[in-house]
């Protein structure tokens, strides 16, 4: 397993330089452009020297490159220097957003914070509500349970967040008074009123985001469950007088993870990515606002950037997937 | 739609009275008596006739514009109500569904289609896995925006010529639905696929020599239909939406072209004050998938033998 | 200082009971949203008016303009005029005097020397300066002492107010910005996130596209004022929500452009909570057809006057049907209430320049259009529901920008047009492609490979010489010109070039205005079909008051005369 984790953490080098460059030419490819906010009152001259002085119009191999060496070499030192204060950075250039020039390394730290509290908490939480729906939905499968169950994960996958965020907006920020509708970035947790505080601003976007995860994950180990229930190891288990509990959540869970491994191990980096309409609906301003605004204004490095730290996790957890499938399932083998 | 004829009736009809038995009575009789999938059949069907023969009885045009009656509450004129511009509600949730149904579909198949041949194909043949698994890993990166700005831009215009303006764009929100969301399917599928084969019943297939293609037909694909089927329940709601979010964004059909998803997103903003507007959409996405789950458990069910026998 | 005085003393009057009270930072804190968020706060670098409102907070400039239209001596002791010497006799040069007293947030005292500064910041080849427009045909800025700026224009400017008036051309700080000449704009960060200026307020901190934090400017030059004493500037959303959180959360207590159903929204000030404050600038949403002919089929010569001119759109009959056809009263109502009123007019302020003579079209004609075109042997000659205009089916393409409001008024003028037999496909493209200007996306607004499409344009300030000037004949986008070009729907007449050629030499206002109605009649016979006259939007706690909403300047402009209601 040693030789095979070493094997796949080099062939990612060249795996992510692909990815980087496939999206890079994407991404100079599509026509949103740097000027299009711009009022029209701003002349075309004036536009056109502003994409001049953002470098748009270099060549797409002197910008990719360019960015390249910023993203492994100067940006890297960047993240040294800031975090234990040694002098090691570069004085040159680092990667610059087109819409707020302004690092794009700080513009995303800027927003990780509330990017983790929104998403991050809702995934996990996601997962808590999954486990144990999941695991009764397929132990007492067609119970009333189970119905409901099923009921209501279907409901929470098919209603779009964009309409059940401003549901809860209607309800509980209008109506019922009990949570702020709009996120402030700017709050400290320091102590316990303000921890309270912070809770109930993300209440409403981790109840949203949670109910989503939710759904999908319970469906999935439900199914598998229900595989391995019927499967003859469980009759042996059972006849060699193994509790109802023990055969249940160690040998059938067990072997039920292997799907709920995979989907969570897929949508962790998602979790980095943001949210963007949650984000949108709640103002919460992460990272998922972050690449959308970025998008739409034709921001080439913030998206670039953000695309690639998203591609590096994606390639770093689907190894961490193939590794937990190994010890889920020791028959798996990759050598 | 004879895709969707083959999903929900597996056939039964046209093999009616061909002894010996065949094995798809058995696995009609088993779905029968699964009451979710004979209720999910039933509401299916229905929601079928609504949208695609609902228009021939009620035939008010899902774009007509009758000002005077905009934001009405239902009527018997209008059922359903209407709009802010006074278009039949009615007649939108048909002619919408008639669209939603057929991207959900047809997006989910491709897609489904797409997500099991490469988990299949990654999980059995250890020489493909690297290559495959990493090509999934390219289309999870990407920014899915931008790349549909391109492909817009490069393939509308030929489209359109083709297959007309609406042709042309179902064409274009199907493939590209179909082609950046098949990739979770194949992760789950290889990994299902990637523990089957070290199983006993795969060990003694693979010893009396069956082949490579009989032995993921026969062995390895029955044994993943679960994670297949939640994948294809989960992708229609999936394409639903997506279609939606992409009309919004002006990348989808024309504005005033209804679907499902778009007429939930419109009717957001009037929640307060037009409730009901919110209701119909919302609920035929959710009572429909929800319905594609539940054949998705029957059928699952009455297609493996070890419950089957039960 | 002595005419701002005056003013502010007949504002104070009105108010009086609750003003004499007030004194700096009584009325606590302020909450503003925006739902697109600044991304920046040198309004030099990013000209989009999020950022050069938000900016307005912090910097400012020689004049403003208040909601009238009218210009208020700001940073300046007087509005200099040919009548008081300010504005030299041939129209080449006007002198500003700084009033007295006027420092930076840090102390140190506004000098001319930062107005010069500013203009050398902004005109620098590699900067890349968003607002170098207000700068246009300035050959130099002069400090003629400490006090006394003079701006020297290259030739005649009858209008003069142009650089550091307004909310777009603020002055920066000389000493601040003064290692971010040219290409090192970017690197200067901290400035740009943070500009000193001599506005009401200060950054505290600042997070681009999401939210700043200002407090009261401690060196602020009127020393009761601002009222607030610390202002939350939130960015993100949608429309929709904002007006929520001003109108029926309270969370905030003022939500700016506010382009959504306007039903939606009169439902939500119905509860009390908040005010629609509404304001006319010269913001026009318009049809415009295409003059030259979009066919696919004609390759690289399409929607080009090499292509030809269009089939059937450039017969002023074809154009003045489409525009009958229409109910604009119906369409304001619809998608804009309040906030739009109908026009017929490209150019429909301010009022000296507005023309009178087309308001027939405010009055739907169906039957008229029919009647017009039945008339003209325009008719539907294979009973297939449209017309053939010289045996060419009149079948169109409309497009225009993704939004609610623009889908419904795109739906409702489909079926108008179906019923005077003109086939209509709808299409809407996303704002950032469709603004966006790249030459090799066939969606542009310049590009226009459509027949017809619709938008809003504007003109900055209260002079319209440079966007009459956008309908000459050279100014068309084409292939030559990477598809710019002001000229989107490719008019071409040499006698309107001519006007346009007249009015830069006229200095007479009168006469300028006469000149002005001729041009904007030409263009709306028929090849500019104007639909509404749009307003700024915006929603204000009923908590707030002293607001003036100007839709001539930013619309926080008198922001340091805000305060809550006792």
């Amino acid at each position: 397993m040693l030789t095979y984790t070493i094997r796949r953490l080099i062939l990612a080098i060249p795996t992510l330089l692909f990815i980087s460059f496939v999206i890079f030419l994407i991404v100079k490819l599509s026509p949103s452009d740097p000027t299009a906010g711009l009022p029209l009152t701003i002349p075309p001259e004036v536009r056109e020297q502003i994409r001049e002085s953002l470098g748009v119009n270099d060549p797409v191999f002197v910008q990719y490159f360019k960015w390249l060496k910023l993203m492994a070499w100067d940006e890297p030192l960047h993240f040294i220097e800031g975090t234990t204060g040694w002098q090691v950075a570069p004085d040159g250039p680092r990667i610059i957003s087109y819409q707020t020039r302004s690092p794009v390394m700080d513009l995303i730290a800027q927003r990780m914070p509330q990017t983790l509290w929104v998403v991050g908490t809702s995934y996990i939480l996601g997962i808590l509500i999954a486990l144990p729906l999941g695991i009764i939905s397929a132990y007492k499968q067609y119970s009333v349970f189970d119905q409901v169950g099923t009921f209501i994960s279907m409901v929470g996958f098919s209603v779009p967040t964009f309409f059940t965020g401003v549901l809860f907006i209607v309800i509980f920020a209008v109506n019922l008074g009990w949570f702020p509708s709009v996120y402030n970035t700017t709050h400290v947790v320091t102590d316990w009123d303000s921890f309270v505080v912070q809770l109930k601003q993300i209440m409403m976007p981790v109840m949203v985001l949670g109910l989503y995860n939710a759904s999908q994950i319970s469906r999935y180990l439900r199914a598998s469950m229900l595989d391995n229930l019927n499967q003859d190891y469980v009759r042996t288990a059972r006849a060699k007088g193994l509790t109802e509990k023990i055969v249940v959540l160690v040998h059938v869970l067990k072997n039920s993870m292997i799907p709920v491994v995979t989907v969570i191990a897929l949508n962790v980096p998602a979790v980095f990515g943001g949210a963007i309409i949650t984000e949108q609906v709640f103002k919460v301003n992460g990272i998922g606002q972050l690449l959308i605004i970025a998008i739409q204004s034709g921001d080439v490095p913030v998206v670039q950037t953000v695309s690639f730290i998203f591609a590096v996790l994606i390639v770093l957890f689907s190894l961490i997937a193939d590794i937990l499938y190994g010890v889920l399932d020791p028959r798996i083998r990759y050598d | 739609m004879t895709e969707t004829a083959d999903r929900t009736a597996p056939g039964p009809a046209l093999e009616a009275y061909r002894p010996p038995r065949n094995q798809w009575w058995d696995v009609w009789d088993q779905f029968k008596t699964h009451k979710g999938a004979l209720f999910g059949l039933g509401f299916f069907v229905f929601t079928l006739l609504f949208v695609f023969v609902g228009p021939l009885i009620w035939t008010l045009d899902a774009q007509y514009i009758d000002i005077r009656a905009r934001n009405a509450g239902p009527s018997l004129a209008h059922p359903m109500g209407t709009d802010q511009l006074g278009r039949d509600t009615m007649a939108r949730m048909m002619a919408g569904g008639q669209t939603s149904i057929a991207v959900g579909l047809t997006a989910m198949a491709l897609a489904l289609i797409l997500g099991t041949l490469v988990g299949v194909l990654a999980g059995y043949f250890r020489r493909l896995d690297g290559l495959l698994m990493r090509t999934a890993d390219l289309f999870l990166a990407m920014p899915l925006l931008p790349l549909l700005l391109v492909t817009i831009m490069l393939f509308r215009d030929p489209l359109r010529a083709n297959f007309g303006p609406e042709g042309g764009i179902f064409v274009l929100i199907v493939f590209m639905i179909g082609v950046t969301s098949w990739m979770q399917t194949a992760r789950v599928v290889r990994a299902d696929v990637l523990a089957l084969k070290e199983r006993e019943f795969v060990l003694a297939a693979r010893s009396i020599g069956t082949p490579s293609h009989r032995m993921i037909t026969r062995h390895l694909l029955p044994n993943v239909m679960s994670p297949i089927m939640v994948s294809a329940t989960l992708g229609i709601a999936n394409a639903i939406i997506t279609e939606s979010a992409l009309s919004f964004l002006g990348l989808g059909f024309p504005s005033d072209f209804p679907t499902w998803g778009r007429l939930l997103f419109d009717a957001t903003d009037w929640l307060t004050q037009n409730p009901e507007r919110v209701i119909w959409p919302g609920m035929a996405i959710s009572l429909t998938v929800l319905s594609v789950n539940y054949i998705g458990d029957g059928l699952r069910d009455a297609l493996d033998p070890r419950i089957r026998g039960r | 200082m002595k005419r701002y005085s005056l003013l502010l003393g007949a504002t104070a009057l009105a108010l009086a009971p609750a003003a004499a009270m007030a004194e700096r930072g009584s009325s606590g804190h302020l909450n503003i949203i925006y739902w697109q968020a600044p991304s920046t706060l040198n309004p030099y670098l990013s000209g989009g008016t999020k950022e050069v409102e938000s900016a307005s907070l912090i910097l400012e400039s020689m004049a403003r303009f208040d909601e009238t239209g009218m210009m208020v001596p700001w940073l300046a002791e007087s509005i200099p005029t040919v009548d008081n010497g300010g504005v030299s006799a041939d129209l080449t040069s006007i002198t500003w005097t700084i009033a007295d007293g006027v420092t930076w947030s840090d102390g140190s005292a506004l000098t001319s020397a930062d107005f010069v500064f500013t203009w050398t910041y902004c005109t620098h080849p590699e900067g890349g300066c968003a607002q170098a427009g207000n700068f246009d045909g300035v050959t130099s800025v002069d400090a003629v002492d400490a006090r006394t700026v003079r701006v020297n224009f290259a030739e005649s400017t009858p209008f003069p107010y142009t650089a550091f008036v307004g909310y777009e051309s603020p002055v920066i700080q000389a000493a601040q910005f003064a290692e971010c000449l040219g290409a090192r704009a970017p690197e200067c960060t901290d400035a740009n996130f943070g500009p000193i200026g001599t506005g009401p307020f200060k950054v505290d901190e600042f997070r681009p596209n999401d939210v700043i934090e200002l407090s009261a400017n401690p060196n602020f030059r009127f020393p009761d004022r601002p009222y607030f004493a610390t202002v939350t500037f939130k960015g993100g959303g949608d429309a929709t929500s904002a007006a929520r959180s001003v109108c029926e959360t309270g969370e905030f207590d003022y939500a700016w452009n506010l382009q959504m159903d306007p039903t939606i929204l009169a439902g939500m000030a119905a509860q009390g909570r908040c005010a629609i404050e509404v304001s006319f600038g010269t913001s026009v949403e318009r049809i415009h057809l295409n003059q030259t002919n979009p066919d696919p089929a004609l390759g690289d010569a399409r929607a080009t006057v090499e292509g030809g001119p269009h089939p059937f759109l450039t017969d002023p009959i074809v154009g003045q049907a489409l525009s009958m056809a229409i109910d604009r009263p119906l369409l304001t109502e619809i998608g804009y209430g309040a906030g739009g009123q109908p026009t017929c007019n490209v150019l429909p302020a301010p009022a000296l320049y507005a023309s009178t003579a087309n308001d027939a079209c405010l009055v739907q004609d169906i039957p008229g259009a029919i009647a017009l075109l039945d008339g003209a042997g325009i008719v539907d000659s294979n009973g297939d529901g449209i017309r053939e205009y010289n045996g060419v089916p009149m079948r169109v393409l409309f497009q225009t920008s993704t939004n609610a409001v623009r889908q419904d008024a795109q739906a409702l003028i489909k079926q108008w047009w179906e019923e005077i037999g003109v086939e209509t496909e709808l299409r809407n493209i996303d704002a950032s492609v469709f603004f966006g200007g790249d030459p090799a996306s066939p969606d542009t607004f310049q590009k226009f490979y459509a027949d017809i499409e619709m938008y809003t344009n504007n003109f900055a300030g209260v002079d319209p010489q440079a966007y009459m000037a956008s309908w000459l004949c050279g100014d068309m986008p084409r292939p030559q010109s990477q598809w710019q070009g002001n000229n989107t729907h490719r008019f071409c007449d040499p006698a309107y070039d001519a006007l346009v050629a007249e009015m830069v030499r006229t200095a007479d206002l009168n006469e300028r205005g006469r000149l002005a109605r001729e041009m904007n009649d030409m263009l709306v016979r028929y090849s500019i079909i104007p639909l509404i006259h749009r307003a700024g939007v915006s929603a204000r706690a009923a908590t707030l008051e002293g607001h003036r909403m100007s839709e001539w300047d930013s619309e926080l402009w008198n922001i340091m005369d805000w305060r809550r209601t006792q």
